[in-house]
């Protein structure tokens, strides 16, 4: 069965000027991870807008759990969780004010609001700080705490857009952390990214959007595929160069592209990390120390390249003037 | 309906919440209107002859009292702005609440807040010299009179919060909103220094007539207005209420569907 099901949807603005979604279709199987990735202004905040009931679209049409939501978006809201780029918040009230507000606007009782805070907090390692005002929170905790939020009524369908965004790199690792969690328990979640690693890490299937439309669809290692795959990159001593361009080509089996200037070897390879420890021991045995070694893997714009023929940085710029406030 | 009621309860509750949380904002917007009194109490008060016994400050206290009160759309908006520049208003959007609830709550949460400064205000003007002589049922309801007025006016704020995209501008239209309907007004000195043109808006101007209301309800005759036999300066109370209802008859619908749509652009 499909949880989300978006045909043909378009929005506009500026009368018609800017196609925010431009035909966009979408489904999304219950129980499993879809990642929306595409660049800025791509069109991902729109789609969760206009899925979350939060926007009318133009044309074209949306189930969510089965329920369309331009006609009983109240039926919809009834079991969406929606957690935004920005932790929406109120800033000057604790963690607890915020989650037992929420609680109550979702029609808890009063003692089962309380008992569902109590546990998300538990939950988002945050019962430490639940007495203590958002403004005092990190980066991290206003995440996890903005997820908590969108968790009370245990959503059947669960809306996460570029929930990493802004986070350090240990936020992050923990917001993926919790999220796997979540997944594991069997919700339906979109999530929104411009991160391939983290569409990689978290999605069952993605799909990459573009000007509002979905421009290509598959697993993680489908698109990466299509994009190709990893590369081996060493950077040795100039006087070792010779000698390891010959180990390297003798691993990944092609011809390697040497940057004499930077003396940087790059090779594609198959299976990424097993060249990269066998790479490793011809080097050790040849005494050659790699002064950095490493595996590049297709970014988002190598994805963005390969399927659009064009840089996501120019359409991004376009269309921020649009991307309004929240 | 119960729904409804109970989901704008808790919105209030937020808003009293945030005035447990952080005092140091009702404590601010105290002290500058008890500020008020103080300041024009002793700088207008020796230089405008007010031919009331009791002395300006009789006439003063109504006048400062309704500018405060009509000020609570600043906060209002400012709130309401931010709101939504932090997305909590596209998160309240996607709750199954009534769609009122929100733009209520913060009308009623912010009336709430003004009952504190009321009081505080009314203490320190009774600590210069105020002396209201009306007997307490009148007083009690000029009071209550002052925060439905408050109210009402709190509409325009929820249509201005709503309207634009930063609080600093939301702050700067409301002071253009409000300082001239202030000023422009009974208020603080005789309307009939003023040129006819803005004597006749002055005798219109709710804020006029709620001024000539709270005199009236305080029990000091007005002596700053009557500058025409205008209806609205012989019925101020009268004219007051009409005026409040008509506010929250036309802004409130307005806001509420400004609020369903606000970011369908």
């Amino acid at each position: 069965m499909k949880s989300i099901i978006a045909q043909g949807l378009v929005k506009t603005y500026r009368n018609g000027e800017v196609r925010a979604l431009d035909g966009l279709d979408l489904d999304v199987e219950e129980g499993t991870v879809l990642g929306l990735l595409g660049p800025n202004g791509s069109g991902k905040t729109t789609t969760v807008r206009v899925l979350a009931t939060l926007l009318t679209p133009d044309e074209g049409s949306a189930t969510v759990g089965g329920v369309d939501v331009v006609k009983h978006p109240d039926q919809v809201r009834n079991m969406i969780g929606l957690s935004g780029q920005y932790a929406a918040l109120d800033e000057t009230l604790t963690g607890w004010d915020n989650l037992t507000m929420f609680g109550r606007l979702y029609h808890l009782s009063a003692s089962a609001t309380k008992a569902r805070a109590t546990e998300l907090l538990e939950k988002f390692s945050l019962t430490d700080a639940a007495r203590r005002p958002i403004k005092t929170y990190s980066g991290g905790m206003r995440r996890r705490l903005d997820l908590a939020a969108s968790l009370i009524i245990k959503p059947k369908v669960l809306f996460l857009d570029e929930p990493t965004t802004g986070l350090d790199p240990r936020g992050r690792q923990e917001m993926w952390q919790v999220i796997d969690e979540l997944v594991k328990g069997g919700v339906t979640l979109l999530l929104t990214t411009q991160y391939l690693e983290e569409a990689d890490q978290l999605a069952d299937s993605i799909a990459v959007i573009d000007a509002g439309k979905v421009i290509a669809r598959g697993t993680s290692d489908e698109l990466k595929n299509q994009v190709g795959g990893e590369r081996l990159e060493i950077t040795v001593d100039a006087s070792h160069l010779p000698r390891a361009v010959e180990l390297v080509k003798q691993v990944a089996g092609a011809d390697p592209i040497v940057d004499t200037g930077l003396r940087r070897i790059s090779a594609p390879v198959n299976n990424g990390s097993d060249s990269l420890v066998q790479v490793l021991r011809l080097l050790d045995e040849a005494k050659i120390h790699p002064l950095d070694i490493g595996l590049k893997r297709p970014s988002l714009d190598d994805v963005f390249i390969s399927l659009t023929g064009h840089v996501a940085e120019i359409e991004a710029e376009v269309v921020t003037g649009k991307k309004k406030r929240k | 309906m119960k729904q409804a009621i109970g989901d704008f309860l808790v919105i209030t509750k937020r808003q009293l919440l945030q005035m447990i949380r952080i005092p140091e904002v009702l404590i601010f917007a105290t002290i500058q209107p008890a500020m008020f009194v103080l300041l024009f109490r002793y700088v207008f008060g020796g230089a405008i002859n007010s031919g009331v016994s009791g002395g300006y400050v009789q006439l003063l206290m109504p006048g400062i009292f309704v500018q405060t009160v009509a000020f609570t759309l600043a906060a209002t908006a400012v709130g309401l702005t931010a709101d939504m520049q932090k997305g909590l208003i596209d998160r309240f959007r996607s709750l199954p609440i009534a769609r009122s609830a929100v733009v209520i709550g913060r009308t009623v949460g912010d009336t709430l807040q003004n009952i504190v400064t009321l009081v505080v205000m009314g203490l320190v003007g009774f600590a210069v010299g105020w002396r209201p002589s009306s007997g307490p049922v009148k007083i009690l309801l000029a009071f209550l009179f002052l925060l439905a007025f408050g109210y009402s006016m709190s509409w325009i704020g929820i249509l201005i919060g709503l309207s634009v995209r930063e609080e600093r501008v939301a702050q700067s239209l409301v002071f253009l909103t409000v300082f001239p309907l202030t000023f422009l007004s009974n208020a603080f000195a005789p309307t009939t220094g003023m040129p006819k043109i803005l004597q006749y808006f002055a005798e219109w101007n709710p804020v006029s007539t709620m001024v000539a209301a709270c005199r009236e309800l305080f029990g000091t005759k007005n002596i700053f207005g009557a500058t025409a036999n205008s209806w609205p300066s012989q019925h101020p109370v009268a004219m007051s209420l009409i005026y409040m209802v008509l506010l929250v008859v036309v802004f409130a619908p307005i806001s509420v569907r400004k609020y369903v749509k606000v970011s369908a652009k």
